[in-house]
């Protein structure tokens, strides 16, 4: 497998769309998410997307090798809610393993299919890492600010899990993403740093965050630079947003850290900012347009899509960044 | 030292705080320091973090660019105060912008600091006192938190106390750090020890020159890290005196500056402008600091004593407080600052008619510039949590006052609620200011708060709905996945039989979403609130006896008719093929426990019926309506602006009324029936009569909804409600026509010609509402008599309006079956012209306009639909079906066949 740090260097990568959007047109009904397995299951499972890994395992690689397809480098894993803590809403905590792992292997078995296929163009598998459904820093209780719902050790523990089950599965790279409160992903690195020092091993790592609204900061109330500078501690591949705003709206955000960071710059935006019904309809001609400004003002090196994005928002990508070349990563960086 | 490489301390909290060779010195923040301060242990200790968070917020304000925070105490649990406080520093935006400096010598404390904090801080302090293992492992584990380290000159042997050693360990510090542990040595801070000065102790006398050349040293030899101190220490000998102090702090800084410390911890209070030092003061203290005169200690010390002490104020800038009450009220809510809110609120509540008041226009006032702000990315979300509890604050303070006020109240009832609310911010949603927000006012006005939190999963919010026996469900989100748990949640309250209103609010909700996706799920109320102040109403609207009914039906067909609105301006809208819209068709278990077989069948008439009974069943939102004056029922007589002119309108139409029932001016008539049915391929129902004692089968065509609907939900056709042939189940099904009209013509005559349009105009109304009062008197009936399904109905008019009933009566030319053809195969069954005289004109519309005509249906799951827009192929099956031509059935069917 080449470097994937020395690819950065020579051409923008490109990463996948949103795996739910894909799931939605399934159209997966409570017994489709069940499957034989868990046909008994006490608790309802539908909406449980990770767990389709395990019982609709031929719809997840059918995406991914869309996306694949579509132009994709990299791909992120079906494991959004992988962790106990996101798990316990469907009483499926002791199964987090498994969902992990295979996923990854799902993901990785598609991969290595394609890069057979196109030696000079290697595929590879981001484990995605999401934010768990528990913030850190924030109280659930506007009467007790100083009560926590979950604490840092939780987190750890919880995403050191994950994050073992993603590698075994044969994960090429850990996406930390759509961060919406640092300390939870200061708790994934943290955690991603003792796997690798227990097993002897380097892992590249992307780190997203994710800006919620107008303020252009963070769930938590971080501004992009403050968030940047809260991550960089650990060796990572790459920092950037994700998620919540659309690829217009990214911009300022991209132009802050880009400016002000040495590691590769990611964004993966949602297709547009969502209408009234919490739908996405930008479509990809438009999302490419707002992409090649990325590329035009040299801001990032890896693009893709979040929510409402799909395999065609992925090759209007992939068709527009190849004509040019990545941020150079070697730029001096601006106090 | 590699000139190109820039490597800057970068640190953090919700803003970054660079220290680059341009910055200026770093003042760190002490009195957040039990060591320190005795105020601050004093409150710590007490338990009183309220105060200690105001010692924080006065550094920051006061210019702290990083505050440090102390808990080493030998009588608190430091541990636990590190946490506790941090925590609470973190939800004070205006103290959490700047990054934390965690000081304690426990590692357990630093770690548990550490734990809780999102931004990079600065660890105070590890050093080699315990040998190189350990600082190799907490220096491991500071790097993995991701946090800056100040190192103290201090190794195994004890502290530096001069320049040698200084230089010694800080040297031996940074190798380790830098080559062994690969700590980033932009992220070291030395800490060379600061040590007092003219202590009269001669070993002293270089104390304050030693750390300045060490300093000098450090930032020579050790690329990129810093120095700092705590720079007190230096002027301990002249406790009590304190412009002594603050020129000597002074001093020292201006030198240790110049020699590269650049950052420090100082109270800025107890520091003095180095050019503002009176010029002999400053010679005395400088040859102290510098060690320039072996008698320098003595001089000050004479020297001091003719130096005036006093205080220096703190310049907290207090000028809002001479603004006017509101502005002052606004300025506590936006900025988060509780500290003269109940002062303020109780200036308002003594100029306010209620204190209710205060709330409902002080506190919203200031609440919706704190909404606009939010909305517009001028504020964040932590910033508006802190004005929701300054909000809480003042509410909380004016809460016994409600109180008093509501005992005073003599016809208040004793101790009960309005009503009992259920709140929560759905799962997978963490947001919860608006919710709180909602809650807090609804309490305010008398309703008892049931607020399950964030992140709430459905199957609790039912349970705890049904346990509490809650009057209404507020459910509350942010992010866009919330909008589809709220919609199943809508859906299982529905599967459910629920029955209580559902309120809608959070940042992204809309009333287009609402109307289009959640009201179309829900059969009972569903109501958009996204603002505090229209929450009151709203809820009083929906629990008060008196207005309950209407309001929720006119809510009902308001959303009804946004969400057409809506839909029809919403382009993209996709359809589905007549076959695919029956594929999906709405799927009733028929079960023969939910049809019951009439108790009389065949058709009745009722003639000359006394229109007096009708009385109670008038709804007369309507009725307004038709004179153009929009408002419910019976809020509208006392409406601001049309109040007046309804009062007079109402009072003439009760003067008429009772005219109409004592004259007998109009005759009531009715027929109905009620026949054997079912459902026959999927769109038509079989309906089996009699015409002169012989059966003989009658067909009602229906239409099917075609537009592309959600998952899970239906595109369902009035036929959907009656049991399909096959399942070989007999249902039955009903059909009426009933007037009030038999007399308007010729009343109206009369008065037109006597010059009286209002008169001519009243009686039409009063007849229109007469026919349909007696169309919801005659459905009763057959529910609970002549069907007799509903035997055990006591339903009260409100309840009626608001279709509280089992069944349903849609007419033709209304939403759900919006072809008038129909009326035509009524007629024939019923015999309807034959039997009380009501005619269909040439275009299907009935003579005297005074009537109405419908369907019963009496299944359980029956309900009001909207067909919406239609396609022509099922345009095409319904000429077929009804064995007429394609372009006649298009003039019919033309203002439901959307364009193509």
């Amino acid at each position: 497998m080449p470097d994937i740090k020395e690819i950065l260097q020579s051409r923008i990568l490109v990463l996948d769309g949103a795996m739910g959007t894909m799931l939605q047109r399934h159209k997966f009904t409570e017994e489709d998410f069940r499957g034989e397995r868990f046909k008994n299951w006490e608790h309802p499972l539908q909406g449980n997307n990770d767990l389709l890994s395990l019982t609709q395992p031929d719809a997840i690689a059918e995406i991914h090798g869309k996306y694949f397809e579509a132009g994709a480098d990299i791909v992120e894993t079906n494991t959004f809610s992988g962790t106990t803590i996101a798990m316990a809403d469907y009483y499926m905590e002791e199964l987090v393993y498994e969902l992990n792992y295979e996923s990854a292997r799902i993901a990785k078995k598609v991969a290595q299919k394609f890069t057979q296929k196109e030696p000079q163009k290697p595929r590879f598998v981001a484990g995605s890492i999401g934010p768990t459904n528990k913030t850190a820093s924030m109280s659930p209780d506007v009467n007790d600010p100083g009560y926590r719902a979950v604490s840092f050790d939780e987190l750890r523990m919880a995403y050191k899990q994950q994050i073992e089950a993603l590698l075994d599965g044969g994960a090429d790279i850990l996406l930390v993403e759509t961060i919406f409160d640092t300390l939870n992903a200061k708790a994934a690195l943290f955690a991603i740093e003792e796997v690798k020092d227990e097993r002897h091993i380097d892992v590249p790592v992307m780190v997203s965050g994710t800006i919620t609204d107008a303020s252009g900061r963070t769930l938590s109330g971080q501004t992009a630079e403050a968030f940047l500078i809260s991550i960089s501690h650990i060796p990572i591949l790459s920092v950037g947003f994700n998620c919540a705003l659309g690829a217009k709206q990214l911009v300022p955000h991209l132009e802050v850290i880009s400016a002000k960071s040495e590691h590769a710059i990611s964004a993966h935006p949602n297709a547009g900012l969502p209408n009234a019904f919490g739908e996405y309809d930008e479509t990809p001609e438009q999302m490419a347009v707002q992409i090649k400004e990325y590329v035009e003002k040299g801001l990032v090196n890896i693009v893709g899509g979040c929510c409402g994005t799909n395999p065609e928002h992925i090759r209007a990508i992939a068709d527009v960044v190849k004509d040019y070349e990545p941020r150079r990563l070697t730029e001096t960086v601006l106090p | 030292m590699i000139a190109t490489e820039q490597k800057y301390l970068k640190l953090s909290g919700l803003e970054p705080l660079l220290i680059t060779p341009e910055s200026n010195f770093v003042n760190v923040g002490e009195r957040t320091n039990v060591a320190g301060s005795k105020k601050f242990l004093r409150l710590i200790k007490e338990n009183n973090y309220n105060e200690a968070l105001d010692i924080a917020r006065h550094q920051v304000e006061g210019g702290a660019q990083i505050i440090d925070v102390n808990m080493d105490d030998g009588l608190i649990d430091g541990k636990a105060a590190m946490v506790k406080f941090l925590n609470l520093i973190v939800a004070e935006p205006d103290i959490a912008r700047v990054p934390i400096m965690i000081d304690s010598s426990k590692w357990e404390i630093i770690e548990a600091g550490l734990q809780v904090v999102q931004g990079k801080c600065v660890v105070n302090s590890i050093s080699l006192k315990e040998g190189t293992k350990e600082f190799i492992r907490q220096a491991k584990l500071i790097k993995r938190y991701g946090a800056a380290v100040i190192v103290m000159a201090f190794d195994e042997v004890g502290q530096a106390d001069n320049l040698d050693r200084r230089i010694e360990i800080a040297d031996r510090s940074y190798r380790i750090l830098v080559d062994e542990v690969g700590f980033p040595p932009e992220d070291i801070i030395f800490d060379l020890n600061i040590f007092p000065v003219a202590t009269g102790m001669d070993e002293h006398r270089r104390n304050a020159l030693d750390f300045i050349e060490g300093t000098r040293w450090v930032r020579a030899n050790l690329p990129h890290c810093s120095v700092s101190g705590g720079v007190s220490n230096v002027s301990f000998s002249f406790r009590g005196n304190n412009p002594v102090r603050e020129a000597m702090h002074s001093v020292f800084l201006y030198h240790a500056i110049k020699a590269g410390m650049n950052m420090g911890i100082v109270n800025p209070a107890l520091l003095e402008v180095y050019d503002d030092i009176p010029k002999e003061l400053l010679e005395h203290v400088e040859d102290v600091i510098l060690n320039r005169r072996d008698d320098a200690t003595e001089r000050l010390l004479e020297f001091a004593e003719t130096v005036q002490g006093k205080a220096k104020e703190s310049k907290v800038d207090l000028s809002w407080r001479q603004e006017p009450l509101q502005e002052r009220i606004t300025r506590a809510l936006v900025k988060g600052i509780d500290q003269y809110i109940v002062e303020d609120i109780e200036e308002a509540r003594q100029q306010a008619a209620k204190p209710l008041e205060v709330i409902e226009e002080n506190l919203m006032t200031g609440m919706n510039v704190v909404g606009d702000l939010f909305g517009s990315g001028k504020m964040f979300l932590p910033q508006v949590v802190k004005s929701a509890r300054v909000m809480k604050k003042a509410v909380a303070y004016l809460e016994p006052f409600i109180e008093e006020e509501k005992k005073n109240n003599a016809d208040a009832s004793t101790g009960r609620t309005a009503g009992k609310i259920l709140m929560a911010t759905v799962k997978g949603d963490v947001h919860d200011i608006g919710k709180n927000i909602v809650s807090v006012v609804l309490a305010c006005n008398n309703y008892e708060i049931v607020d399950l939190g964030v992140m709430v999963p459905p199957e609790k919010i039912i349970n705890k709905a049904i346990e509490e026996q809650v009057d209404v469900i507020g459910l509350s989100g942010l992010i866009t996945p919330s909008l589809d748990e709220m919609v199943f949640l809508a859906k299982e309250m529905e599967r459910q039989d629920f029955e209580v209103p559902l309120l809608i609010g959070g940042a992204t909700t809309s009333k287009a979403h609402t109307a289009v996706k959640i009201d179309s799920v829900y059969s009972r109320a569903v109501v958009h609130v996204n603002d505090a102040s229209r929450a009151v109403t709203v809820v009083g609207d929906l629990l008060q006896k008196e207005t309950s009914a209407r309001y929720k039906k006119d809510i009902k067909l308001d959303y009804e008719s946004f969400r057409d609105k809506f839909l029809s301006r919403t382009k993209q809208k996709t359809y589905l093929t007549l076959q695919e819209a029956r594929a999906n068709k709405l799927r009733i278990d028929f079960r023969e426990e939910d049809i019951s077989l009439p108790n009389e069948l065949g058709i009745q008439v009722q003639e000359d019926f006394d229109l007096r009974q009708l009385q109670s069943y008038i709804d007369w939102t309507p009725f307004f309506r038709s004179w153009d004056l929009h408002g419910r029922y019976p809020d509208i007589l006392s409406d601001q602006v049309v109040g007046q002119q309804a009062t007079e309108l109402f009072s003439d139409a009760q003067h008429m009324l009772k005219q109409i029932f004592e004259e007998r001016w109009l005759t009531g008539r009715a027929v109905f029936g009620l026949f054997p049915a079912n459902q026959i391929n999927k769109d038509d129902i079989e309906v089996v009569g009699q015409i002169q004692s012989q059966e003989e089968k009658f067909m009602f065509r229906t239409l099917r909804q075609q537009l592309k609907k959600r998952d899970g939900v239906p595109n369902i056709a009035l036929a959907d409600f009656i049991a399909p042939k096959e399942t070989e189940i007999q249902d039955y099904m009903g059909c009426f026509c009933v007037t009030a009209g038999f007399g308007t013509q010729e009343k109206a005559a009369e008065f037109e010609k006597n010059h009286d349009d209002y008169s001519a105009i009243m009686i039409k109304a009063l007849a229109d509402r007469l026919a349909e009062a007696y169309a919801e008197y005659l459905h009763k009936e057959v529910r609970t008599n002549h069907w007799g399904y509903a035997k055990e109905e006591t339903l009260n008019n409100e309840a009626l309006i608001d279709e509280k009933y089992r069944g349903i009566r849609p007419a033709p030319g209304y939403p759900a079956c919006p072809d008038h053809l129909e009326k035509l195969t009524i007629w024939k069954l019923l015999g309807v012209e034959e039997r009380i005289g009501v005619t269909l004109t040439e275009s299907l519309a009935m003579w005297p306009a005074a009537s109405v005509s419908g369907y019963y249906f009496g299944h359980p799951k029956a309900k009001y639909f909207g067909l919406g827009k239609i396609k022509k192929d099922q345009v095409e099956d319904f000429a077929k079906r009804k064995a007429m031509p394609f372009e006649e059935a298009k003039r019919w069917l033309a203002p439901n066949l959307v364009d193509s």
